[in-house]
């Protein structure tokens, strides 16, 4: 079996390899939504500890 | 006894030794992941013959089918998470239900689509409305429904506890789509694996798509500690343990 033979799938390749392709980018978008969540839950609460901070500087 | 046994689960699902312990566990999941997809696409790939009737295009099996799997797996690991937190009111539950909703909705998309991308050439059509995908499309909505409730109520425990029961409701969903090859006359072929029989496949096209099905399954542990992680340190975002852990960052 040669290469182009592969990726021709027997005549099936737009369907098998835009299948594959999707899950690649469900797999990409679950590694990657996640890692950008937990950026966004950490500078949020290091926002309100700014802001608390302030507003006890403020009532001293 | 009971009482020791009440305190232990507590310790142990509180989420900041949640959050402590299910670092390492990440990585591990994700090699492990990683090594059987990587093995698994090899053998489905290059390995497994043709198939006699459908030729090539059969090889979005080793993705189809993983993937619908994983639809109804995570639908039920959020339903029985949701029931512990609503019951026993363990708020590890709650969060690893909240973490599960959006990575079983990916899944389910993808079942969806790799099954329309299956059946123009085998079919004849993207999409027909028979029982199989009319009721994993109703999966979907119930993911959908699920992650409406947990954003649009402000309070997290009712949030929870409306998600929650949604989640429960739907269970009636998971026997429908598992029987409605059999209940209807319907284009969808028979289940070739989960039967009470040997399955009907060869041994060279079984062995890569349960690989794949674990794949599938170590890639979900992986991104659901990751996600519970979050969803812990934001529920728990003005307690001690939360704001320490931040002030170290």
């Amino acid at each position: 079996m040669n290469w182009s033979e592969f990726f021709n799938m027997g005549g099936y390749a737009f369907f098998v390899w835009t299948s594959y392709g999707l899950t690649l980018f469900v797999i990409v978008a679950n590694i990657v939504s996640p890692i950008l969540q937990r950026k966004k839950v950490i500078s949020r609460i290091k926002r309100a500890i700014k802001r608390e901070n302030i507003e006890l500087a403020n009532q001293k | 006894m009971i009482k020791a046994i009440w305190n232990w689960i507590q310790r142990f699902s509180s989420p900041k030794y949640f959050y402590s312990m299910s670092a390492p566990l990440v990585t591990w999941f994700s090699i492990a992941a990683l090594l059987t997809g990587l093995y698994g696409l090899y053998l489905g790939l290059f390995v497994a013959p043709t198939d006699y009737q459908q030729g090539e295009s059969y090889r979005i099996i080793f993705i189809h089918v993983p993937a619908a799997w994983m639809s109804l797996f995570i639908y039920m690991v959020m339903a029985i998470s949701s029931g512990i937190g609503i019951i026993w009111q363990i708020r590890l539950a709650d969060m690893v239900a909240a973490a599960s909703a959006p990575i079983g909705a990916s899944f389910t998309f993808l079942a969806l689509v790799t099954g329309a991308l299956w059946g123009k050439p085998m079919w004849g059509a993207y999409w027909v409305w028979d029982a199989r995908l009319t009721s994993e499309l109703i999966l979907l909505f119930l993911y959908f429904g699920y992650m409406a409730l947990q954003s649009a109520i402000e309070d997290q425990r009712s949030a929870d506890k409306a998600s929650g029961l949604l989640a429960i409701v739907g269970v009636v969903n998971i026997p429908i789509i598992h029987y409605s090859v059999e209940w209807w006359n319907t284009l969808h072929q028979g289940a070739t694996v989960a039967k009470f029989d040997k399955p009907s496949m060869h041994i060279d096209m079984l062995i890569p798509l349960l690989l794949m099905a674990v794949a599938f399954k170590l890639f979900y542990a992986a991104v659901v500690l990751v996600r519970t992680r979050n969803e812990a340190l934001y529920r728990d975002r003005n307690r001690r343990w939360v704001r320490e852990l931040i002030e170290r960052l």
